[in-house]
């Protein structure tokens, strides 16, 4: 009578893990065969691509579209907002964790606050801006608007990451004559590598990610990002939505990020959920 | 936010140990923090400064702009205007007029998709935490599954599901009939929920894991030898102890759902009424060189943003900066972290 409950629990137990797996997987197992489809049967519903075909993918580095440049693009901003926004947020995230001082947390809620920001506040002003100053279509007038959420989320990360380091480290290196900087540089920063690496992942994704501001700022071809340029791909005809190559296309923009996300699973889910359960 | 009253700044070095016990430090640290005010001020104002300049002054020119009007012919000289003529606060009385019809709109829509969206994420994200916590086999799996949805670009998200929702796609092979999904109408709102609650739910089912995986398991097993069913045990322990994670991250979720854009943007298309959301009004506006009103709406989604953040941190408790300048996570106190917290917020 038990084992036969207890059978049908863990029989629940991983219909329900196969439920939720399955509703993570299969809308982004519809872009991958989608994009594997030949063109002409892309409207094809079959689980399996009858015919594999690399089509598709061709078709996006048709240079007509300028996609490697878009990807360039995408690399330079996301890239740059990232190495920006951790070299300010580790001294920052160091004093947060560390240091007393007033109104420190008056400050952090502050930075945590402008995560939350709604970045078109900022878009419209900043478009103005830029374009009265001759900024539209450059790399500058896309990163320091994304700074306005990387910096701040990159932040609230790295506070987290050295609260939980023990104090007892640099004490011990203070105690051996270390200053309170040769400290933080040479017993803190190497400690703390995988969080600043977490950190750097979680920033990259979410500047990779963005897209109104990569929208607003551009309307050159050349400048684009990945995501704006795939929006905007075009097919034969105008009213031909060109769906092989955007599904193509998302799956590249997505799979890095999926590997980076598959290998280090662990620490960007501890990164994630740092700040909701202490 | 709930409490951001500073404690009086006690002089470093030696604090009194009649602190109030919510806000004890741990003993020993104050040593290695003389004279860190000076320290902190350098590490900390690099980051505050770019932040005023890529925030709080872009704002204040919002603010400046939304009392502008737009170029052209100035309705009360006729004369064609070369700069933007000063208009007063009329961007926002407008909103009450006849042009407030789409703001509404947009205004509409946007609570409606914050409401229904993060209402039904909670719900999914929280049984997928309570199938993931009892799995003890393919967990790793699940987590790794788990993160793909949150890992690809909502704009790449948006495209998927347009080819999903597509009049041939497969959303229609499987209901087995045709509906115009991608079209103006109440089923455009049904394909953004979608596309929405299938990219964000299972964020909010990671962070009530975390949650989860704290609580000891002593409690339930206190709860079954006093004879709880199960579903006493979820309402009144897991619940009231999962409380301050699935705050925070619906918070979060009502942040992001307030300020949606790509989504419906890729997915509809932009300036379709069904779908149309304050910040797409905002950006559209923006895009059509009208400055004036297109600050105003931001302006005003700013204000609602901050409103819902302010409800949430007051009225539910959501503490966000969580044991800031409180000793980490070593110290005494309750055994149970979430219930810790949940004495701090309310005092």
């Amino acid at each position: 009578m038990t084992t036969l409950t207890t059978k049908w629990r863990s029989g629940l137990l991983y219909a329900g893990v196969i439920a939720v797996v399955a509703y993570c997987l299969a809308p982004f197992y519809w872009m991958l065969v989608s994009s594997l489809r030949p063109t002409t049967d892309i409207f094809d519903t079959s689980l399996f691509p009858s015919v594999v075909s690399f089509d598709n993918y061709r078709a996006v580095f048709d240079p007509a579209q300028g996609f490697g440049r878009a990807l360039l693009n995408s690399l330079v901003v996301a890239g740059i907002t990232t190495v920006l926004a951790l070299l300010l947020a580790t001294f920052t995230a160091y004093a947060m964790a560390r240091l007393e001082f007033r109104c420190k947390r008056l400050i952090l809620t502050l930075i945590i606050a402008t995560s939350m920001f709604p970045v078109v506040s900022i878009v419209v002003p900043l478009l103005k801006l830029f374009t009265d100053i001759g900024w539209i279509n450059t790399y500058q007038a896309m990163i320091v608007p994304s700074m306005s959420f990387a910096l701040p989320l990159a932040v609230w990360n790295l506070t987290t990451f050295f609260r939980q380091m023990p104090d007892e480290l640099e004490h011990a290196a203070m105690v051996d004559g270390c200053t309170r900087g040769q400290a933080f540089r040479k017993v803190i920063i190497p400690l703390a590598a995988p969080g600043i690496f977490t950190t750097a992942i979680i920033t990259f994704i979410a500047a990779w990610n963005e897209f109104l501001i990569a929208l607003s700022m551009t309307n050159k071809p050349g400048m684009q990002t990945a995501p704006v340029a795939i929006s905007k791909f075009t097919g034969a005809t105008t009213y031909e939505t060109p769906f092989g190559s955007q599904m193509a296309a998302g799956v590249l923009v997505t799979v890095p990020l999926v590997v980076m996300v598959l290998v280090f699973q662990r620490r960007i889910v501890a990164g994630l959920t740092a700040g909701a359960a202490k | 936010m709930a409490d951001t009253k500073i404690p009086p700044a006690a002089p470093v070095g030696k604090r009194e140990p009649s602190e109030p016990a919510s806000r004890r430090r741990t003993r020993g640290r104050s040593r290695a923090t003389a004279g860190s005010a000076r320290m902190a001020a350098l590490l900390v104002s690099p980051t505050l400064l770019v932040l005023t300049i890529v925030v709080l002054y872009p704002t204040l020119m919002a603010l400046n702009e939304s009392l502008y009007g737009t170029k052209g012919l100035d309705p009360e000289t006729g004369f064609i205007s070369a700069t933007e003529p000063f208009v007063g606060l009329r961007n926002y009385a407008d909103i009450f007029g006849e042009a407030g019809e789409r703001f509404w709109n947009a205004f509409w829509n946007t609570t409606f998709f914050t409401v229904v969206t993060v209402a039904l994420e909670t719900l999914i994200g929280v049984a997928m935490a309570l199938i993931m916590h009892k799995a003890f086999r393919g967990r790793g799996l699940v987590r790794a599954g788990i993160l793909i949805p949150w890992a690809v670009p909502t704009a790449i998200s948006g495209l998927l599901w347009r080819w999903i929702f597509n009049s041939d796609g497969i959303a229609n092979a499987l209901i087995g009939h045709q509906v115009l999904w991608t079209t103006e109408g109440f089923h455009a709102k049904v394909a953004v929920i979608v596309a929405e609650v299938w990219k964000t739910a299972p964020f909010i089912g990671l962070l009530v894991l975390a949650g989860l995986q704290v609580i000891p398991k002593e409690v339930y097993e206190a709860a079954r030898i006093d004879g709880a069913s199960p579903a006493r045990q979820f309402w009144h322990i897991t619940l009231p102890l999962v409380k301050p994670a699935l705050l925070v991250a619906m918070l979060f979720r009502c942040m992001d759902a307030l300020r949606m854009f790509d989504l419906p943007y890729i997915l509809i298309g932009a300036q379709k009424h069904s779908v149309e959301t304050l910040s797409m009004l905002a950006q559209n506006e923006a895009s059509n060189v009208r400055f004036g009103p297109a600050s105003a709406y931001s302006v005003l989604l700013f204000l609602y943003v901050f409103l819902v953040a302010l409800a949430f941190v007051r009225l539910l408790g959501a503490d966000l900066t969580g044991d800031v300048g409180a000793g980490g996570r070593k110290r005494k106190g309750s055994r149970i972290p979430a219930l810790r917290r949940r004495t701090e917020v309310t005092t």
